[in-house]
């Protein structure tokens, strides 16, 4: 799967506080968290996204909660796939579960800017930076995690369990 | 092989056999739990798996504490969705109303999560029970409901960081301020994927409550797990909360770790986390001048009845200063009652504090006590992300009890030995 998007830049150990706050909690419908996506960071942030954007982050992102409602607003506001440096541990599994796709380049981040058009194959591991022209290929998604994204998450993937 | 606790505990609820750091297995859970935030998504994943039954009635825990007493038509909606699934599935553990407390202070009182167990909860401070040498992690709704189901979970086996702490510290220094001050040199990611195992004297000589306080935080520096070895001592707590079979548990000898952290405390000031990260702590003498608008003692960390004592001895005969609001909120129906009992809450009440039910409430910002813009806040709580209380103009300091109530008396951020 190819996505092409602009890249939109946010620091490091950004909080499921500041992805998503509490006060939006009372809903587990995603339009309505992806409207007050990243409203704990900057009120209106959210204005800038189109769909198909990207996240680039810095390193733990999604630290926090472990409110599965942060992997959703950001797949309410349109961004499938973050970029980080790091991912912090609970979110990096709900993203998963969710259909979220998350890739940790390390310092690699560095090479994406706030703006540039960036082209990402989830399958082969993959960032082209349209703008800069540069590539940056991240680690395979562990065997055991495959197969959940092969079962089409979670959900699919306890479904089939329950299913034998 | 010798093992760490958290490799201990995970071959415990495996066929598989536990290697080394980095594997993944599937372990059988011992409770699973949610609250009403998590477990409405939780229950929508559930239905879409197209699970009819859960795994085990009696190992899924409810407990309604963020937003209730409802604050509001939609968080009323979200418990009344909870309560119908919990009736419908014939859930033993659901908490809702008079006998609802805050989940991680509620669940080691009734004696559900206790030594050996591996817990998962939607809700990330879950790790709270490794202070009874209970192997627990928070994880999504969908992990959640997926655990629901097969009574099963994976986990990546965790590298353990094991930390030491030794000494003799100063006044008014207890289990907050030691995790505070391990989040400091750590880091909020400084133990991302890895189980924190705490050791030493000053470990052995903490109560049950304060091992709490500190597995609580874990989470706080990126942590899997909080782990303390199963002693004396938690053994005569889990049988006081009515849990029978439980057994002493510790670490193997020539147990691999990633490394060792030695913190000596002697002579150690109370800490203090500022906004707006947990990792940016610095002892109280060198927190000046910060005017407070509200002080906070309670939550899943600091709202236990030794918390409450030590904020009462503080308070005893004094007054909250006229711009401060103090709000107290024992963190369980228990707790509300023993505090009762001990005179506690007059003397919370005759030092101006508003005594309120056991709830989460203001520590994410939910309801009673959110912060306006500029506002300060000094709190027992365990997070200070910008907006965390309220707006995001106002500001979070985490401190320890005795902290909070003095400094809600000062009306500044203040050591209470200075009161």
């Amino acid at each position: 799967m190819t996505i092409q998007g602009t890249a939109h830049r946010v620091g490091a150990h950004i909080d499921t506080d500041a992805i998503i706050p509490a006060r939006f909690l009372v809903t587990t419908d995603s339009a309505e968290l992806g409207a007050n996506c990243m409203e704990g960071l900057e009120a209106g942030w959210i204005k800038r996204v189109k769909q198909n954007d990207i996240m680039v982050a810095d390193e733990n992102f999604g630290c926090g909660s472990s409110r599965e409602h942060a992997p959703i607003s950001l797949l309410g506001a349109g961004i499938p796939v973050v970029v980080a440096k790091s991912f912090a541990r609970i979110f990096y599994r709900n993203g998963f579960n969710m259909g979220l796709i998350l890739l940790e380049v390390g310092d690699d981040f560095e090479k994406l800017g706030d703006g540039d058009q960036l082209e990402v194959d989830a399958d082969n591991g993959t960032i082209k930076n349209l703008t800069t022209g540069e590539l940056i290929t991240c680690s395979a998604v562990p065997p055991f995690m495959k197969e959940i994204l092969n079962a089409g998450g979670l959900v699919d993937y306890v479904k089939n369990r329950l299913g034998n | 092989m010798p093992k760490t606790l958290a490799e201990k505990i995970l071959q415990a609820h495996t066929d598989e056999v536990v290697k080394e750091a980095g594997q993944i297995v599937r372990c059988k859970v011992s409770l699973v739990l949610a609250n009403d935030i998590t477990a409405p998504l939780a229950i929508k994943s559930f239905n879409a798996m197209g699970a009819d039954q859960l795994f085990d009635k009696d190992k899924v825990a409810l407990v309604c504490d963020h937003f209730t007493p409802n604050k509001d038509i939609d968080s009323a909606e979200q418990v009344k969705l909870v309560r119908e699934f919990a009736h419908e599935k014939n859930v033993t553990h659901y908490y809702e109303g008079g006998d609802c407390g805050v989940e991680h202070a509620l669940l080691p009182e009734l004696g559900l999560v206790g030594p050996s167990d591996i817990v998962i909860g939607a809700d990330s401070h879950t790790c709270t029970y490794g202070g009874l040498g209970a192997f627990a992690t928070g994880m999504g709704s969908t992990d959640i409901a997926g655990a629901m189901a097969l009574g099963e979970t994976w986990f990546k086996v965790p590298s353990t960081v094991k930390v030491e702490i030794e000494g003799t510290p100063g006044q008014h220094v207890g289990a907050k301020d030691y995790i505070l001050r391990l989040i400091g040199e750590l880091g909020v990611s400084g133990a991302l994927y890895k189980a924190l195992e705490f050791s030493g004297s000053v470990v052995d000589d903490l109560s049950i409550e304060g091992r709490m306080t500190i597995a609580n935080m874990a989470i706080e520096a990126g942590g899997k797990v909080g782990l303390f070895p199963v002693d004396a001592k938690t053994l005569e707590y889990c049988v006081a909360a009515g849990r029978t079979g439980d057994v002493p548990l510790s670490a193997d000898v020539g147990a691999v770790y990633e490394r060792v952290v030695k913190m000596d405390v002697t002579g150690m000031k109370p800490q203090i986390a500022c906004p707006h990260l947990p990792d940016n702590v610095k002892p109280v003498d060198e927190v000046k001048n910060m005017k407070i608008h509200q002080s906070v003692i309670g939550s899943c960390t600091n709202g236990r009845i030794s918390d409450l004592r030590e904020a009462a001895a503080i308070l005893k005969g004094r007054k909250a200063n006229k711009n401060v609001r103090l709000i107290i909120l024992p963190a369980t129906p228990t707790i509300w009652k023993q505090a009762l009992k001990e005179g506690l809450l007059e003397i919370f009440m005759d030092a101006g504090a508003i005594v309120g039910p056991a709830t989460c409430g203001p520590c994410l910002g939910g309801h009673m006590g959110i912060l306006a813009g500029g506002e300060r806040a000094i709190a027992t709580t365990n997070r200070n992300f910008k907006g965390r209380m309220g707006s995001l103009q106002s500001e979070v300091f985490l401190s320890n009890p005795a902290v909070a109530a003095a400094s809600a008396i000062a009306g500044e951020i203040i050591d209470p030995s200075a009161l």
